[in-house]
């Protein structure tokens, strides 16, 4: 007689078997520490009210998608995060890239640019071009620009404290361009509180930061609707360590504080909120990701309706860019990393991502050669046309699994943020390292599994062979940091001086009040001011954040 | 008895780059090992380092970067070190350092250099051998 429930088979079929054989772990768990049971069925998501919880794509809760048809129309947004050396072998690679069928150019800076000092600061001594390109001031954008059109491409930027400064520099350069600044389309990362939790960017104090991000938001809702203001990011809290529910949590009450800072500044809600943007992880558990994704998706829009009273459908849409993981690839047989990020690749797009970067196989060494990024791309295309996974919206929703994960995930990310409620929100929080102790337990618990063995590793922990790293393809030069050096100082002669230092004090005035700081930072960038005497000047007003060490 | 005080090691992170998950892994991991340890937190720069090594009278320091400044920010460490009468301390390194900048950093006196896939247990019994030989 078949079964007529899952209890009934469990008890009739599975127990049984189980009692002569032991299955390979005793309890199976995803990061999140969801435990998964052997089978999934109808009884599991019998409660699921499907037009209030899953919907159709392209309407409220949006779990199934933002768009009606989603990679029919077309297909997410091919972006590999580039960026090394000098703006010239920087818009080199550009080239390549976009001549491979790259859609969308994505800006990795060197420290220094992100930190704010110049090439030539005694803190920035080995650091200048090194995990990303160097900027000093908007001659170096002219330059990594160069030849590209700006109303051609959109451009993201892996940018936050002086976020402001490049999105200036953009402008400006698309001005240079006769590109109005309405046209251009692109992202800035522009999200401090995750740098006070995992990345490590930070400049100033989170108040006077939020008030930077909340001026660009404001700046950009008048003069550059397009542009997506933020990107509220979980990928680095991930990558730091947490589990799927925290990145969701963490990354939901980071957006949260946010949207609440521009409303205080009296922002509406409806003017900003369809320009904010996330970035997550993909990471190896397949439908645990897929279904984090969803999470999110349905969580933020009832947060913007609910929470917030947002209006415009457009302010409910959780639209987000995903990078593989970067803390799974293995520096032990390298070429392994290709099929783990396809499969994390494949991941983000079932869950249904605008955008993705795939990580090159070499990337946990160092810059990805040519070869490895070229891979890395072809695997997008690969999964966009010949597998036929993008012709069908949500192709995964439906699944007893996955909805039920969609709808566990959400329960442990609404109880994350309701106690970063209870701690006075998101800043509060970080204040009182909230978020950076429960990153730190989750990956040392990670760390203690991989070393007991209780979570497999290919060719780290087990199927070992001993072959192992990447020899440094591509290595930045040593004699980049004196050509930056030399170009900067040129620059410094060369410019109208006092005219740099006119908008700096300028700047200076409009940072001690309360107007918008972007129209003066435009007028500074403009002058050929650097990023290091913007901000000097900005330091000097607002101070400087020590790290919010909880160890 | 030497042998019986506690192993001190300093955590360190030179340079710019915020990657912390590592050095606070490894941290831990030599606190369990019931060695005392100091972490400096992120973008320390190598007078930083030596500073705090001397104050806190360290037997071992832990270097831990990802940036790739590796090559230019471990010898004024390595200097420093000596110039203040502590180049005898213990000095080794984790991270993202690719295989041909070992041997140079050894030449400068790092002892070794962990890359990634290291186990925790491995960097404790390799700390305590190392120290236990130069107490004896």
């Amino acid at each position: 007689m078949a079964s007529n429930s899952k209890s009934e088979w469990r008890e009739s079929i599975l127990t049984p078997l189980l009692k002569k054989h032991t299955e390979r772990q005793d309890k199976f768990e995803n990061s999140s520490g969801i435990e998964l049971d052997a089978l999934y069925c109808p009884e599991d998501v019998a409660d699921i009210h499907y037009a209030q919880e899953l919907g159709y794509p392209g309407e409220y809760p949006f779990t199934r998608g933002v768009q009606p048809n989603m990679y029919r129309g077309r297909i997410w947004t091919i972006r590999q995060y580039a960026g090394f050396g000098t703006a010239e072998e920087t818009n080199q690679r550009y080239h390549y890239l976009l001549s491979q069928g790259q859609t969308g150019l994505s800006v990795a800076f060197d420290l220094p640019t992100q930190i704010g000092y110049d090439s030539d600061h005694s803190l920035a001594r080995g650091e200048v071009g090194k995990v990303g390109v160097a900027i000093d001031s908007l001659q170096d954008m002219e330059v990594l620009f160069q030849g590209i059109p700006l109303d051609k491409v959109s451009t993201s930027m892996t940018i936050n404290s002086t976020a402001s400064i490049l999105l200036a520099m953009y402008l400006v350069l698309g001005r240079k361009q006769g590109v109005e600044a309405a046209k251009l389309n692109g992202t800035i990362q522009n999200d401090v509180l995750k740098e006070y939790v995992a990345r490590g960017t930070y400049i100033f104090p989170p108040r006077p930061s939020m008030r930077l991000t909340t001026d660009i938001f404001a700046y950009c809702a008048e003069n550059v609707p397009r542009w997506n203001t933020i990107s509220v990011s979980g990928y680095h809290m991930r990558e730091a360590g947490c589990t799927a529910a925290q990145e969701v949590g963490f990354t939901l009450a980071n957006g949260i504080a946010y949207v609440q800072a521009a409303i205080d500044n009296g922002l509406d809600v409806d003017a900003f909120a369809p320009r904010v943007s996330f970035f997550f992880d993909s990471h190896l558990n397949f439908f645990e990701e897929i279904a984090k994704f969803r999470a999110a998706r349905r969580l933020w829009a009832r947060i913007m309706k609910e929470r917030f009273g947002a209006k415009d459908q457009r302010s409910w849409m959780l639209r987000f860019h995903t990078q593989t993981a970067g803390c799974t690839l293995t520096a032990q047989q390298p070429y392994n990393n290709i099929v783990r990020t396809a499969i994390e690749a494949l991941a983000a797009i079932l869950g249904g991502t605008q955008s993705l970067h795939t990580n090159s196989f070499d990337e946990a060494y160092w810059t990805p050669s040519e070869e490895a990024v070229t891979i890395a791309v072809r695997t997008q295309q690969l999964l966009a046309y010949e597998n036929g996974v993008a012709d069908v919206v949500d192709p995964a929703g439906g699944s007893y699994y996955l909805e039920s994960l969609t709808n566990k995930l959400e329960k442990q990310a609404v109880d994350y943020i309701a106690k970063i409620d209870d701690l006075g929100g998101a800043v509060a929080a970080i204040e009182q390292g909230y978020q950076q102790r429960e990153i730190q337990q989750s990956s040392y618990k990670y760390q203690r599994m991989v070393e007991e063995g209780k979570q497999k590793i290919v060719g780290v922990n087990d199927f070992v062979t001993g072959e192992s790293k990447i020899a440094s393809t591509l290595r930045v030069k040593q004699e980049m940091e004196a050509k930056q050096k030399g170009r900067l100082a040129k620059l410094k002669q060369e410019r109208d001086n006092g005219k740099a230092k006119q908008t700096l004090s300028r700047l200076e005035e409009v940072a001690r009040g309360k107007g918008n700081t972007m129209p003066a930072i435009i007028e500074c960038v403009e002058a050929y001011a650097t990023i290091g005497e913007i901000c000097d000047v900005l330091r000097n007003v607002f101070g400087v954040q020590r790290e919010f060490l909880f160890f | 008895m030497p042998g019986k005080t506690r192993i001190r090691v300093l955590v360190a992170k030179p340079g710019l780059d915020g990657h912390d998950r590592g050095a606070k892994v490894v941290a831990r991991a030599l606190r369990d090992a019931g060695m005392e340890v100091i972490y400096t937190g992120i973008r320390q720069s190598p007078e930083m380092i030596v500073r705090t090594a001397v104050q806190e009278d360290v037997d071992v320091v832990g270097l831990s970067i990802l940036s790739g400044a590796h090559l230019e920010l471990f010898p004024p460490v390595m200097e420093g070190l000596k110039e203040e009468g502590k180049g005898d301390v213990l000095v080794i390194a984790g991270g993202i350092i690719p295989d041909e900048d070992v041997s140079p950093l050894q030449q400068i006196g790092v002892k070794a250099v962990f890359g990634p896939g290291t186990k925790t247990s491995e960097l404790v019994t390799f700390i305590k051998d190392e120290i236990n030989s130069r107490r004896k």
